[in-house]
Formats: structure tokens, sequence, C-alpha cells
């Protein structure tokens, strides 16, 4: 157990150092962010200066190597866009993008496994015949277009719910939050919803799949002829095996959720570390995009070495295999 | 100024009345970058700030110039010029407006190492003749002094000191200042919150020594980035003003009850610059033929301008054949006049030059800078494949266009200036069109050079005679014209929403001023 955590350690430094080369050498077609930075009439030594102060005219290895340097002492610099500390913009909007990914999760989850239980056992009914059809639609809708829509109903024409924001939040210590006021939780709503719209109906499909995959099979036939109760069948025996390739899936998409909450906090303008990062991308501001590059592919490491945990406790076979492979 | 005047007395007419507690929703596609009014040169950033700091002279609604915290200024020497500043003017947390303020303000402006320097060229330093005089010395005389100060806020010296903030923020090292996010200006309103990127709220000045016109109590400042949202955020009520309102929705925005538009040609003209260098970066013959003043008059006349303001620019924009708007000193009806649109003599004119079959070159083009960019290249390049052209047209995101322009990486491209903050045709002169030297020429053409211009360019820099000044700007543009170094296209619309509630001017200079901004209940 020790051993493979410190093997994903190393693994994760490797992975952050990649992702970090390939930032930068993508950076050199993004355009120079000087024209943004000094005035329109700014002569072309002002603009020289202004390059060679932020090392832009300095070879790409050495950009790169003095990034992972100052990254390695924990000083992401400053923001070219905002003049402040990247290590601040990020801790302040990191909340709020933790906050949503959070609720669309147990959204996805909590009504994505039901569902999925409710198509399985009763395929041919009218309710699980009509949720097929809608998440057929939320899988294949852009999520954008989806944002966009929820947006029009119940702000413009129905007046409900706010269109954009975080509404009022309250900061406890340096975490602000949304949870604890009223308008904070009706901002939640259309954004939440955008986001775990293509996880939900991925995981109800999912469990779907499995759980009328596991109802063929020879144990649950036994089980029936035992003369145990639906009930028992369905939630002890059936749905527990249905529920590990849902948490692989679920893991996997846990960074997609973080991934996408870049579209989702540009169409609801939420102020989260997504939209903090498509502001960087079309200032052109290097440090910002670099730092939130490194930090997503920290997350993603994280998630799935969580997800590789977790499979040893929910499948017994696993903790047998890692047993007998560390002798 | 009457009309102010008039509507001060509304305004006071309506507070007697005890009407208050009007709160506005504004909206924009960003945010400011920061609250430092020394910190950043974008426009709008500027104007945000001008809500909180103030310039020793200010434009009002109608883009004149009148006193703001200087009363009145008299040139006492070409190089020595003294502002007398307003009694009794206080700062947000209490302090008096003196002489010093005025003092370091503007030396921490020009520091070497501040990005806003170029916005307040020539100035070498301020005397301070007692507390409420200051004398500014000038490297020479300059005529626009006075448009240049406009834009140049003035800070409490004290406040400075007291946190470590009289050096400039440099973005490319050093510490975050403590002026990023807090304020203590002198201006109408007050700064009482600020999220980044989710809103930054202002109050009301009730010390302010102006008479307000608005008839605000509050500010909510949120920056909405994505298009549809900032417009769905108005018709559902949650906002009273957006800027800018994206042109495809004007037509939605109009139908809507309660909400209207706010559309007119601003100061922005847009151009094509095209390269004079000695060969074509992207071309299929040798040398350059757009060295051929003919050739480049081809060019011109082969864009039907008329098309493209009634398909393009849904009849909002203004075509011009200047290379400055008609609010910019400078201005005349015969620079502003524009070659009628003929793709036959055009042919003639590229037969005559030696390229009957056309020729090949690059056209760069932004797709998010200007209004409809990348939409106008489009039907530019397909009008000259009509004159049997082939240009190679490239939009791209507006940093990669720009640095191409910077490095001279283009044939033909697009450009924007507004002559912000001089309204002063000495900006495209100095800027666009004189050779390339110093701090000369930034975004002239590769290779363009007339000694006549650059020598009336030079001259009009410290030539205090208005008329005389005038004179010489027209006679430097006309140059400029016949030699059509630029293809000057139109003024581009400026696009506001607001809710019927909301009255507010709408200048040429596309900022918003919320002092004069009124919220009926």
């Amino acid at each position: 157990m020790l051993g493979f955590l410190v093997r994903r350690v190393i693994q994760s430094v490797f992975v952050m150092l990649a992702v970090a080369l390939i930032a930068f050498l993508m950076f050199r077609f993004m355009g120079d962010p000087v024209n943004s930075m000094v005035a329109e009439n700014a002569s072309t030594e002002e603009r020289a200066a202004v390059r060679e102060r932020l090392g832009l005219d300095q070879p790409l290895w050495l950009q790169y190597g003095r990034f992972v340097a100052r990254a390695a002492q924990g000083d992401f610099g400053l923001s070219w866009r905002n003049a402040r500390p990247v290590s601040t913009l990020l801790a302040e909007r990191f909340p709020a993008t933790a906050e949503l990914v959070l609720v669309a999760a147990v959204l996805s989850l909590v009504l994505g496994i039901p569902l999925g239980i409710l198509t399985a056992l009763r395929p041919r009914s009218f309710p699980a015949q009509s949720l097929q059809l809608i998440s057929l639609i939320g899988i294949s809708l852009p999520t954008f277009v989806t944002g966009i829509l929820l947006i029009l109903v119940f702000s413009v024409w129905l007046g409900w719910l706010p269109s954009f924001g975080r509404g009022d939040v309250v900061d406890i210590g340096w975490w602000s939050t949304g949870f604890f006021t009223l308008a904070g939780l009706k901002a939640l709503i259309l954004p939440s919803i955008m986001l775990c719209l293509f996880q939900l109906t991925l995981i109800m499909r999912l469990v779907r799949a499995e759980m009328l995959e596991v109802l063929r099979t020879d144990y649950i036939k036994f089980a029936r002829a035992r003369g145990l109760s639906n009930r028992s069948i369905h939630f002890r025996h059936a749905l527990k095996n249905t529920l590990i390739p849902v948490i692989t899936i679920f893991g996997l998409q846990l960074g997609g959720l973080i991934a996408f909450a870049i579209v989702t906090e540009t169409v609801f303008q939420w102020p989260g570390m997504g939209a903090l990062f498509i502001q960087a991308v079309s200032f052109g501001d290097v440090p910002v995009m670099a730092a939130y590059l490194v930090l997503v592919s920290l997350i993603f490491v994280i998630i799935n070495t969580t997800v590789d945990l977790l499979y040893a406790v929910l499948d017994p076979r696993l903790r047998v295999d890692g047993a007998r492979g560390a002798h | 100024m009457l009309r102010l005047l008039m509507m001060s007395a509304a305004a006071s007419a309506v507070l007697a009345a005890g009407a208050s507690a009007e709160t506005l929703r504004y909206a924009t596609a960003r945010d400011v970058y920061g609250l430092d009014p020394h910190g950043v040169t974008d426009s709008f950033t500027n104007i945000f700030t001008h809500h909180i700091y103030e310039p020793l002279v200010r434009y009002d609604a109608e883009l004149n110039i009148e006193p703001a915290l200087a009363t009145r200024w008299e040139v006492i020497e070409p190089t020595r010029v003294r502002f007398f500043l307003r009694e009794g003017v206080k700062f947000h947390e209490g302090q008096d407006l003196d002489a010093e303020d005025v003092a370091v303000s503007l030396m921490r402006m020009v520091n070497e190492k501040s990005p806003m320097k170029g916005n307040l060229p020539g100035l070498k330093a301020v005397e301070v003749v007692d507390p409420l005089t200051v004398d500014l010395i000038l490297d020479g005389p300059s005529p626009i002094l006075n448009n240049y100060l406009t834009n140049a806020f003035i800070m409490d010296k004290g406040w400075l000191e007291e946190h470590d903030a009289v050096a400039p923020i440099d973005a490319s090292q050093g510490e975050e200042g403590y002026t990023t996010n807090n304020a203590n200006g002198t201006g109408p309103f007050k700064l009482e919150s600020r999220r980044p990127d989710a809103m930054n709220v202002l109050v009301a000045n009730e010390g302010w020594w102006d008479t307000p016109v608005h008839n605000l109590t509050r500010i909510e400042h949120t920056p909405i980035a994505s298009d549809a949202t900032r417009v769905a955020a108005l018709l559902s009520g949650e906002i009273d003003l957006i800027e800018p309102a994206p042109l495809q929705d004007a037509a939605r925005i109009e139908e809507a009850d309660g909400v209207h538009m706010l559309e007119n040609a601003g100061l922005r003209t847009i151009l094509l610059g095209i390269n004079h260098g000695d060969t074509l970066v992207d071309g299929n013959v040798e040398g350059n033929p757009l060295k051929d003043v003919r050739v480049r008059k081809a060019l011109t006349l082969a864009i039907n301008m008329d098309l493209i303001r009634d398909k393009i620019m849904r009849g909002k924009s203004r075509n011009t054949g200047s290379t400055i708007a008609p609010q910019v000193r400078g201005h005349t009806d015969a620079l502003d006049a524009r070659a009628p649109y003929d793709v036959e003599a055009a042919k003639a004119l590229l037969a005559e030059a030696g390229y009957p079959e056309g020729f090949a070159f690059n056209f760069n083009c932004p797709n998010d800078r200007y209004v409809n960019d990348e939409a106008i290249c489009q039907a530019i390049a397909a009008m000259w494949a009509q004159a049997g052209l082939e240009p190679r047209l490239v939009t791209e995101p507006r940093q990669m266009h720009f640095q191409k322009v910077d490095n001279h990486a283009v044939d033909v491209f697009m450009l924007g200036w507004a002559t912000l903050p001089m309204l002063d045709g000495f900006s495209v002169l100095s800027a666009m069109l004189a050779t390339t030297e110093g701090e000369y020429g930034t975004f002239t053409p590769a290779g363009y050079s007339n000694p006549k211009v650059d020598e009336l360019t030079k001259a009009i820099a410290t030539e205090m005679d208005g008329d005389k000044r005038s004179a010489m700007m027209v006679e430097a543009l006309g140059l400029a014209k016949e030699d059509y170094v630029w293809i000057p296209l139109h003024q581009q619309p400026m696009s506001w929403a607001a809710r019927d509630t909301v009255e507010i001017p709408q200048a040429a200079d596309d900022l918003v001023r919320l002092w004069y901004a009124r919220v009926a209940k």
C-alpha cells in the first residue's frame, strides 16, 4: 500500500512536469500579451522593454526552467493581467469551482443511480422509456446549449433563478461559500444542473446496462429460486455488483467535471478557476495558465489514485491479488 | 453644458422630493484589471477607476475638456504650466487634496516602471508652488497636455506612503500592491467592496465637491463574459445596463419590453494598413506590388463599404475616407469623403500597374477585437477576389494578430484607432503615419516614409497656436490620404443596452460615465 502511494507521488511529479512542458510549448502559439499590457500608442521600444521584463524574449527552455524552479518553491509568480499573485487568485477561485463540482457530482449520483435502477427494473414502462429518450438528449446536447436553454427558460421566461453569478456568499476563513444563503443556493441550481447533466445521463445509462447484465446472471436466478424477496435481490445482490464499474467511470468523470466546469463557469459567470483560466487564455496571461494546468493535472492524479484505492475496498479479489503480489 | 445644468437642476428637484436609494446594476464583458489608477492602460479599467479617482481636468459627456480637481490653469512659459487646485476637496477617507498629492501622483504615473507613462509624455517634474498651486515642467511645449491630463488620476500622498505604494505596480515582478484592491479617491463614488470577477460595489460619495448629475446611491458592477448570458440578464431584469450589447442580439433587445439599445457610431475608426516594404510576406510575385500607389488605390476602390454597412453592420456604422472620426481635431469633410466603389476602375488600375491577372498577398485580421472584424474581412476578401486579386485571409485572436503587426509580418492588416485619450489627429500622425523611429510610427506600415509628413508631425507636436496646428494636421493627413497608406473603412458602432428606466449619455469614446446616469423609479 505504502509502496503504491510512493510510486503514485513520484509519477504525479512527472505528470505535472510534462503538463507544464506541453503548456509552455503551446504558449508559443498563443501570441503576445504585450499588446494588452501597454498603451495603444506605446512606442516600439516601450513594447520591447515590457517584453524583456516579462522574460518573453528568452528562449523557451529558459522560461520553462524558471517556471519549474519557482513553482518548486511554491511561487507561481504574479498574474500579468491582474498584478496579483497567481496562488492567491487560484485560492480565491477554488471554493467556487469546488462547490459547483461537488453539487454536480452528488446530483449525478443521487439521481443517476436510482433512475438507472428504475429503467433497468421496468424497461418497458412509460417512465423508463421516456427517461431513456431524455437521457439521449442529455448525452448528445452540447453543455453550453443546455446552459443557455436553462437561462432562457428559468431566468428570462419564468424569472425564478438568477442567470449569472454565485448570489450572496459567506466567508468562512479564506473559503467563500454559497451554501448558507438562499441567494447562494438558488444561484447554484442552474449551473450544477448544466454541469451534471451529461454525467447524470451517463451514470443512469451505465447503471441500467450493468443492472440488466447482472440480473441475467446465474446467482440472481439462484437467489430467485431461493425465494428471496425482490427488494433483497435487486438492492443487496444485484446493485452491489453493478456499482464497481460505476465508481470507475465516476472517478474518471470527476476530472471531466472539473474540466467541463470551464464551460459552465463561462456561461454562468461563475467566479471559479475555469473562468479565471478562460480570461487568462484570452489575455495571454502565461503565469495563470501554467499554474492552472499544473493544478488540474495534480487534481486528476489525486482522483485517480483515490479511485484505485477505493477498488481495493469494494472488490475483495483485488485485495487478495495485491497481497499476493507483495510477497 | 446647458443640458447638464438642466439635468442637475432636475436632480436637485428629485433629491428635494426625497427620492433616493437608486441602485444601478451594470454588467460588462470583463472585470477591471485592478483598481490602481496608474496600474494599466486599459481604457475600460481607466474609466471605471475614474468613478473613484479624478484627474485635474476631465471630459464631459460631450467630450469637451472641463475643470475637475483644477479650477483653472495658465501657461507661464512654454515648458511650465501652472494649475490652480480646487479648494476644499477631500479624499474618501477624509484627507485634504493638496499640491503634494498632485506632484506625487503625476510622478508616480510617469515613473520609468509605470505602464501608464506613455499616456502623459513629456512631463519632467512637478513643482509645488503653494498648497493649492502646482507647476508642471515639460520637455517641450505641449499643445495637448490637458487632453493627456484627463487620464491622469490623483491619489493621496499620505495614503500611498502609509500603504507603501508610492512606487507604481509592475506586473512583471514584485509583489501585490495595496492599491490593486483598495481605493481612496476624490471622485463621485467610493469603493464599498470588490470581489474580482464577481462584483464591484460603489456607493455615492456624499461629500463630492461637484453637484451630482446622477441620482445613484449605489452601483453594482458585475462582469459577465458570455454575450448570451449578459443579454439574458438584461432581459430577465437582473441587470439595468450592459456594455457591450452584442450586435447580433440588437433586434431581439429592441423587440423586448422595457429595454432598449443605445447604438451610435463612435470614435474608433477601422482601417486597413498596407505593407510598403520591398517584398510581400505571403505573395506569388517578385517584389511588392503594394508599393505602387495605383495598386493601393485599386484596393481601396474595390471595397463596397455601403454593402458592408447595410449587411454586416446593421446600418449602424459610419463609412469614412479619413483616418480620424469627425469629433477628432484635424477632421475635415474633404478628408472624410470616400472614393466611390468602382470595381472596373480598380481592375483598370491594376492592369495599368502591370498586374492584369492580379496577385496573391497576405490579409491579416483579428477575430475578437473589433465589432464584426472577421465578417468584415471575409467580405472584403471576396470583393478583392472580384477585382481579380488573391487575398490570403488569416483571421486569428488579437494577441496573435497584433504580434504579427508589431513584427511587420503582414501585407494588409486591420487596425482600429480611437485617438484616445488625446482626441487629436496628432495621435494618428505620430503612431500610424510618421516614419518608424523611436517614439514615432509604432503602427506605421512597414516601409512607409514621407519626409513632409514627418516634418509636419514634428511641428504639430509643439505648435501652441490652435489654428496653425489644425491646418498642419489637415495638410499632413491629406498627404497621407493621397499616398493611400491606410484604407479607412468606417467608424464602428458603439453598442450598449439598458432598461428603459435608465438614462445615460453615450459619449463617442464608448466609455460609460455613470456619474451622468439617472435611474427612474
